[in-house]
Parts: C-alpha cells; sequence; structure tokens
C-alpha cells in the first residue's frame, strides 16, 4: 500500500545536505571572483538542499499520485493514447544519439541524419504526400507551420490578399489560435447536423481573399468528412489550399491518405499516431508534410541528401524560415521511427481498421445509457452527449470522475463544443476486447448509480489521492510558486 | 490481425463485428468515398523484429561520432546525474498526459509547481509557466506577448548579440506575425545602448529583447536598460542561460519584464537539438499574458493541498483565435528533467557547475592565447564560452580536432572561433584538446 504523501521538495530542504558530486577544481587561480560585481547575482538562490535518496523517494512517491497510459485504459479522446512500445524508449536512449550536438558537422552525425531522412521518407508514403520537415515540435506548432507554408506560397505568389482562413466550427481550439499567430483572420464554418462541414454554407465564403481550409478528416465527432473531395475542388478552384490537422490520422492508417483526399499540407502528432510518450505534455512532435510544388517553403533547416548518398544540413531561399532552434525533438523521432519499422508494412494497416473497431464497439455497447446523437459507423472516435436519462442532475464531469474512482482515465469532456455534455472517447487499436468489456461495464454500472445513487456519482471520485479541488480560488487567486504559498494564509500549516 | 502492439484475436473481430452492426472491416470504412481508398500495400519495409531493430537503429547511431563537446552556441553539455533518466522513465510519468484530470494526476501537476517555483528562484520573476518548445520559440513567444501587451504597438527591438538560432525563429514569427522586429546593433561584443536608446526615443517601441550571456558568452552590463525601456512603457525581455543565472544578476535583479530562454543547460542532454525546454517568466503584472499552461496549488473539498491548471482563461482551448498563443502540448518531461537537476544539484551545486566551468573555460582560452595563435576577439568578462581570433587555418584545425573525437570550435565569422568548457569536460580532454591544436602549430 502507496502511504501518503504531501511534501514539496522545498519541505525536504536541510541546510548542508547535497545530491551530487562533481570533481575537484583543477584551475582555482581562475575564480568566479573576477566577474564584475555589477553583473552579479545578489539574491540567495532558494534551491532545496536534499540528498541523492530524497530526490529518489520524493519523485517515486509522485509518480504514484500519477495515472500513466501504462496504469490503465486512457480513453482520452482526440489524444490517441496507445501503448508506448518499451523498445522505443530503448533505440531513443543510445548513447549514440543523445550525446550528439545539434552544430556537430554533418559528417559527424550522419546516422542521425539518415534516421531524419528516411522518417521524412516513411511519413511522406503513409501520408500520400511528397515531403516532411520534422522540425515542429507539437501538434499546435505544426499547424502553425503548415498555415505559414500556406501564407509563404501566397506571398510568393504575390498574392498578399489571402488572409482568411476557414476553420470549421468543430475544430480543435489550436486551429483557430494557430491561424491567429501566423497572422491569418479566422472566418468559421457551421457544420450540419450530421457534425460535417456544410458544402451549401462553405460556397459563399470562397473568394480571392481565402489562403485555405484547416480540416481534420476524420472529424473532432469521429466522422468522416464525406463531401471532401468536393470541398477539396472548391477550395482549390477559389485558389486555396487544404491543411489537414493530423490529430485525427489513427483511423485512416492503412485505408485512406491525406494526399489522396486532395489535402496539400498536414501535420501528423508523433505522440498520438505513431506511438511516442506523451510525457505529461509534452515532448511531442509536429511534422509537416506537403504536396509536390511545396517542398521549398518548409522551414529551415532541411535534411538533404546529395548524389553520393550523404546527408547535409541545407537553408533553403524560399523557406518561410526557422521555427526551430535546430531540427525539432530528435529524441522523439527515433522513437517513431522505431515504432512504424517494428510495425512494417504488414501491420501498420491495421492500425486504423482496429481502432476504428474498437470505438464502433464501445459506441454501440453504451448506446442504451449514453445518449448517441450521431448515429452510423464512426471512426477513431465518436462523442455522447452525456447519460441518456439527464432526470438524475447528473452531469458528464461527474460520470469522468466517478470514472476515476474505477481505475479508469475519463474521456475527453465537453468537446467538441456542438454538444453540451459531450463525452468523447477513442480507444485506439492497442487496447484488447477484455479492456473495453470492462470499461462498458464499468460505464453501465456508472449509468446505473447515476439513477440509484445519484449523490455518490455527484461527489466523485472518492478513492483518488485527492478529491474535487477548488479551481475557482485558484485562478481568483493564483498561488504559482512556493514563494507565493509561504505567503498565503490559506496554505499555512 | 494480432500482432505485438494490437491484441485482436479473430474472434474478438468478429463478436466485435457484430456488436457493431456491420459484417466485415470495410463496412466501418464505407463512408469513405471509393476514390480515395488505398488499394495497395504501403510502399515501407517490411516489420522487423526486437532483435533487427536493435541492430538496425543500433547501426544508425553508430555512425554518429560520440565527441568531447568543446562547443555551446545554445546547446551546453553540462553534467547530467543518473537519477534523471531512472525517474524520467517512470511510466507513471511518462505514459500520462496533459493533467485535465488533477484528481490523477497529482504528480505531473506538483512537479509542474516545483518547476515553476525554482525556475522562479533562478530568473528572479515571480511567476513562470510549465514549459515551451524550446528557447528560440519561447523567444518568440516573449516577442508576441510584448505586442500583444502594447496594444497598438507593434515594433519590437532585439539585440543583435542574441544567438543565431534565436534571431532565426524570431524573424520568422515576427514576420507571419505582423512584428516590425529592429536590431539593435553592437559594438565591442555588446549592445550599443546608444542606438537602443535612439530607437526607443520615437516612442513606438513595445518591447526590448536582450541576451545574458550573449552569443559570444560574453557578460553584459544592462545597467539603465530598465530605466529607458520603462520609460517609453516598453517591455524588457531577457533571454538567459538558466544555468548561469545561480551566479549572474537575475533578469528579476535587471527589473525585467520577461526572463526566456533554454532549459537545456540544466541536466539535458544534447540529443541532437531537441527535446529540450523553453521557459518563460514574467512580472505578476504580466501573469495574466504568459503563454502556455500554468498550474497553481488550491486545496480539495476535504482540504487537502493539491495542484491543478489554472488561469485557463488564457488559453486556446478556451479563447480560440482569441488567445494568447496557439502552444497547447509543451516539454512537460523535459520540465521534469530540469526539476529532479535543480533538486539534485541545490545552490551549492549550480554555484559549483558555473565556477568549474568558469574556471576550465578561462583555462584554456589563456593556454591557447599563450601559443601566440589564439586572441581573444573582446575585452570582456564571460563565463564559460568564449570567441578567439586565430591565424590557424580553421578548417584544417576542426578537421584534426574531429579526427581526434573533438568538437569545439565553430566560425561565426572567419577566423574566429567561439569555445565552450564545462564542468563536463575532464582535465584528460581537455588536455588532449589543447595537445592537437598544439600538435599543429
Amino acid at each position: 500500500m502507496i502511504r501518503q504523501y504531501d511534501k514539496l521538495i522545498f519541505e525536504l530542504s536541510k541546510k548542508g545536505r547535497q545530491g551530487y558530486s562533481l570533481p575537484q577544481n583543477a584551475h582555482k587561480e581562475y575564480s568566479l571572483d573576477s566577474i564584475p560585481s555589477y553583473a552579479c547575482r545578489k539574491a540567495p538562490l532558494g534551491l532545496p538542499e536534499v540528498g541523492e535518496f530524497d530526490v529518489v523517494r520524493h519523485y517515486t512517491n509522485l509518480s504514484n499520485k500519477n495515472f500513466g497510459l501504462d496504469t490503465g485504459f486512457y480513453p482520452l479522446g482526440s489524444c490517441t493514447m496507445k501503448y508506448n512500445p518499451k523498445i522505443n524508449e530503448e533505440m531513443y536512449a543510445l548513447k549514440g544519439f543523445t550525446s550528439m550536438h545539434p552544430l556537430q558537422p554533418a559528417e559527424s552525425v550522419q546516422g542521425a541524419l539518415e534516421l531524419y531522412y528516411n522518417l521524412n521518407v516513411l511519413l511522406s508514403e503513409l501520408a500520400g504526400l511528397s515531403e516532411f520537415t520534422i522540425n515542429p515540435f507539437a501538434g499546435a506548432h505544426g499547424e502553425l507551420t503548415g498555415l505559414m507554408v500556406m501564407r509563404q506560397y501566397h506571398m510568393k505568389r504575390g498574392d498578399e490578399k489571402r488572409i482568411k482562413v476557414i476553420v470549421p466550427d468543430s475544430a480543435h481550439g489550436t486551429n483557430p489560435a494557430s491561424a491567429a499567430v501566423c497572422g491569418l483572420q479566422v472566418v468559421e464554418v457551421k457544420s450540419t447536423s450530421e457534425g460535417t462541414i456544410d458544402v451549401e454554407n462553405l460556397k459563399p465564403l470562397l473568394d480571392d481573399t481565402v489562403a485555405g481550409i484547416m480540416m481534420t478528416n476524420p472529424n473532432t465527432l469521429g466522422i468522416f468528412e464525406k463531401e471532401i473531395l468536393e470541398i477539396a475542388k472548391l477550395v482549390h478552384e477559389c485558389g486555396g489550399l487544404l491543411y489537414y490537422d493530423g490529430a485525427n490520422l489513427n483511423p485512416m492508417l492503412g485505408k485512406c491518405r491525406p494526399g489522396d483526399m486532395g489535402f496539400d499540407i498536414m501535420h501528423i502528432n508523433l505522440h498520438k499516431t505513431f506511438s511516442t510518450p506523451h510525457g505529461g505534455g509534452g515532448p511531442g512532435s509536429g511534422p509537416v508534410g506537403v504536396r509536390k510544388g511545396l517542398e521549398n517553403y518548409l522551414p529551415n533547416p532541411h535534411v538533404r541528401k546529395n548524389a553520393e548518398g550523404k546527408f547535409y544540413i541545407d537553408f533553403d531561399k524560399d523557406s518561410l524560415g526557422s521555427i526551430s532552434g535546430f531540427v525539432g525533438n530528435f529524441g522523439v523521432m527515433v522513437r517513431a521511427y522505431t515504432y512504424i519499422l517494428s510495425l512494417g508494412k504488414e501491420n501498420i494497416k491495421n492500425v486504423g481498421p482496429m481502432a476504428t473497431l474498437n470505438a464502433n464497439y464501445i459506441k454501440e455497447s453504451l448506446k442504451d445509457c449514453f445518449e448517441l446523437p450521431i448515429s452510423g459507423v464512426c471512426k477513431h472516435e465518436f462523442v455522447y452527449d452525456g447519460l441518456k436519462d439527464k432526470s438524475t442532475g447528473v452531469t458528464t464531469l461527474d460520470v469522468a470522475k466517478r470514472l476515476l474512482d474505477y481505475g479508469f482515465h475519463a474521456p475527453t469532456i465537453y468537446f467538441p463544443l456542438l454538444f453540451h455534455q459531450a463525452i468523447m472517447i477513442e480507444p485506439t487499436e492497442t487496447e484488447s476486447k477484455d479492456t473495453l468489456d470492462d470499461f462498458i461495464a464499468i460505464m453501465r454500472k456508472i449509468a446505473k448509480e447515476a439513477i440509484e445513487d445519484p449523490d455518490t456519482v455527484k461527489n466523485a471520485p472518492h478513492h483518488t489521492p485527492v478529491r474535487r479541488l477548488d479551481e475557482t480560488t485558484a485562478a481568483r487567486k493564483p498561488i504559482l510558486t512556493y514563494k507565493d504559498m509561504l505567503d498565503d494564509d490559506n496554505f499555512k500549516a | 490481425m494480432s500482432n505485438k502492439y494490437i491484441p485482436h484475436t479473430e474472434d474478438d473481430i468478429q463478436e466485435m463485428l457484430k456488436v457493431s452492426g456491420v459484417h466485415t472491416i470495410d463496412d466501418l470504412y464505407q463512408d469513405i468515398p471509393e476514390q480515395v481508398i488505398l488499394k495497395r500495400e504501403y510502399d515501407i519495409p517490411s516489420a522487423m523484429s526486437e532483435i533487427e531493430i536493435r541492430k538496425f537503429i543500433g547501426g544508425l547511431s553508430e555512425k554518429n561520432k560520440i565527441c568531447s563537446i568543446f562547443t555551446g552556441a545554445g546547446a551546453y553539455d553540462h553534467y547530467s546525474p543518473s537519477v534523471i533518466n531512472q525517474i524520467i522513465s517512470r511510466s507513471e510519468f511518462l505514459t500520462a498526459y496533459t493533467p485535465y484530470q488533477a484528481e490523477i494526476s497529482q504528480g505531473t501537476l506538483q512537479y509542474i509547481f516545483e518547476f515553476q517555483s525554482m525556475m522562479s528562484e533562478l530568473t528572479g520573476m515571480p511567476c513562470c509557466n510549465a514549459s515551451m518548445y524550446d528557447g528560440p520559440t519561447a523567444c518568440a513567444e516573449s516577442m508576441m506577448m510584448c505586442v500583444a501587451a502594447a496594444k497598438k504597438k507593434n515594433k519590437v527591438l532585439y539585440a543583435a548579440t542574441l544567438l543565431l538560432h534565436v534571431r532565426r525563429v524570431l524573424t520568422t514569427y515576427a514576420k507571419f506575425h505582423g512584428v516590425n522586429l529592429v536590431e539593435i546593433p553592437e559594438k565591442d561584443g555588446v549592445t550599443d545602448k546608444s542606438v537602443m536608446d535612439s530607437l526607443l526615443s520615437v516612442g513606438d517601441v513595445a518591447g526590448v529583447i536582450v541576451s545574458q550571456p550573449n552569443a559570444y558568452g560574453i557578460i553584459e552590463n544592462f545597467t539603465g536598460y530598465a530605466e529607458t525601456i520603462h520609460a517609453q512603457k516598453a517591455i524588457f525581455v531577457m533571454y538567459t542561460d538558466p544555468s548561469a543565472l545561480a551566479v549572474l544578476k537575475t533578469p528579476g535583479e535587471w527589473d525585467a519584464d520577461v526572463a526566456c530562454g533554454d532549459g537545456q543547460s540544466l541536466g539535458i542532454p544534447l540529443n541532437y537539438g531537441g527535446p529540450y525546454v523553453g521557459f518563460m517568466g514574467s512580472t505578476k503584472a504580466l501573469e495574466r499574458k504568459l503563454p502556455g499552461r500554468i498550474v497553481g496549488a488550491t486545496h480539495d473539498i476535504e482540504g487537502k493541498r493539491a495542484y491543478v491548471l489554472t488561469l485557463q482563461a488564457r488559453e486556446q482551448h478556451i479563447r480560440r483565435e482569441k488567445a494568447n498563443s496557439n502552444i497547447c502540448s509543451n516539454q512537460s518531461l523535459m520540465a521534469l528533467y530540469v526539476t529532479i537537476y535543480m533538486s539534485l544539484m541545490g545552490p551549492k551545486g549550480l554555484k559549483e557547475v558555473n565556477e568549474l566551468s568558469y574556471s576550465n573555460s578561462h583555462y584554456v582560452c589563456d593556454e591557447l592565447c599563450k601559443t601566440g595563435h589564439f586572441s581573444l576577439v573582446y575585452k570582456q568578462p564571460f563565463l564559460k564560452e568564449f570567441l578567439v581570433k586565430t591565424d590557424l587555418p580553421v578548417e584544417k584545425l576542426q578537421k584534426k580536432l574531429l579526427e581526434n573525437s573533438i568538437f569545439g570550435g565553430i566560425e561565426l565569422r572567419p577566423g574566429e572561433l567561439l569555445f565552450c568548457v564545462t564542468e563536463n569536460r575532464t582535465q584528460d580532454e581537455i588536455e588532449q584538446l589543447l595537445n592537437v591544436i598544439k600538435s599543429m602549430l
């Protein structure tokens, strides 16, 4: 049994303890005392003073208050929480990768450049596009980079007036935010009652000020945009480009490629579709791919191969510029590359179908107790609009919190915004039928509890390291550091 | 269908199809237009077993040359204690995602709170966010924050002495975000304050970004900067190497409004450029303008102390196109790296790291100068990184070093080499560097 643990590392500090060892100084004649006093730190440095063992126990205890994928089922919609294979970690940690300085000459990092280059080739084939940059650090960073490619393309053609980007109302929040950061104006297009883009609503928006459209397909409801070919035709006819938000790429693996649907630019989340660990919110990686003709606009530096088969770093003059210090989260690329090679062409084609089967299986199994607003097949994820029986007053938040009591991570809730009680479930292909059956049984149990014992559900969770939090006070009177805490009456022991 | 990552047996599939109300897997894709369905196998290699993977990927790693690193330029080879890797590998941290469900994410939330607290101590800024992608993007976000806070002004000044890779990213973001980015030239290797003063005096500047130490490793003197910048109601941003802040005057002490930089120097391996971790801190006044995630302390309904994502009204999932930034996932696990590093090193260890780096680098610099073929380009104080002019053939010198598994001395301008020596270089490595160079004389 894990004991209750409630210490901050600062609270373990005792003057004089130390958790490191460093060599003797062989050149003491050169001393920091020579730094001019105007440039010296005066304030004491309030870091904890703790022993190595203190640190190990402290963070081990903290880890016990965390729920990871390896702990249990994590059906967080739109996040593709699939198993993170252990061999990926072993490969990432090879010293020949982790100890490379980013500015080392190309001749001394041929292996790293080859890996980058090869991963680019694999991603291009899987996406049906011409070339990828793997420099972006995350999905949202990929979106921003992709939109920069879009603008760069229009600017290089001297078409400066294209400053609008069309975004569906069901889009991830990062889509409009990325557009705004990129200096584009967001125009929202409404969805039909089936949750897909309304082509009739789209048509009047298309004019010569449109830079392009951002789409997620399947969209955030897990529904495939059936009119995609018509949409692609319309957008291209007006001179715009199509951007594919690859957050939902997983169900397409093996079945359908964004490039073949007419998309010009896309990003992929390596930490979703290609199994790299989410790390509590990063590091991720958001490679951006483009169709033929747009390659040179991709950000610098480029990794290229010469006629002799040697790899080199290139700065392209047509490029939109640099969006990362070096070539991105290289360590994440090693993991994703390992994953793709482990699956190979024989297995990767089953990823999309099995992810889709898992989602449909849950969707159909629970639709008698949870409200299913959109019927028909879904792809990798789907959305319920809360419990079917709304008379109990038990909300989606309550259901989510009760799931924690039963050892499951909650689905994504209250997104997309199209439904008031949205519960967005994405099981991924790495979960077995047995795990799904356990989840279905617990969801049924919660639906029953909501009727028979609603207070238990409304006050959940009961068995977690902490219970529901006072988020209002946290936002109204922010305590963001240990120092803030020491100065605040609410936190006096 | 089944493989080691996909657990479906044939029986499972049949039962699940029945429940799903379809007959075949293809039925699940019937809504996709026939023309776009992929009807062939991907043109990628066949599956590799773990044995083959180890050989193949291991082989790639062996094509890279492991060197003694005598280069910095924004990526520093500091010591990384072994504890870090052990803790980082715990899958409760590694395989979790953003702590949306606070009740089962207290581990992540608490280490972010500790990270914010430690970065706040180092930088002297009262609040810090939960991390950014890397130093250059953190700097670009700081630039956009200046413009957002100033509302009507869109000009931002930046020092020419910022690291090259930071300037590149700033330029890109400025171009697309519509920021009028103007360079403050350097004089004697440091920012030319008189030019900054006259640029500021026009009154249209939203922010000023300087670097400490700068791209030449020089410790700049920012006396009087805050006064001039604040007199024009502009925001004072300092890009810093956080490791150095254990001994250097902090952005807070310089009265800067925003501190940003790369946390890589705090125990993160070089990783061929990433993953690293950007950081950003600000004054209380700018707290609600900070981009990215922020964790705050609070209590649960039973009065237990706990941590939660807070000030979310700033963020993209609430504000969409009106958000301060589009950042969503950051580099959380790398923030844990840094947090464990700072816990182990403590105030004393971090100071010692700087002492050792200072002594080692000044020793190497002196020894190089003693040969008569090297001289410091600028007579300015430095910490661990320095720029020397040489009359030796640079390409030959670099090649010779590399042959001896040493990566050092990148050429910033013709005949001018930037070296960095940290505590992570042993005396043997240092003597080897000097011997190889001396062998060329």
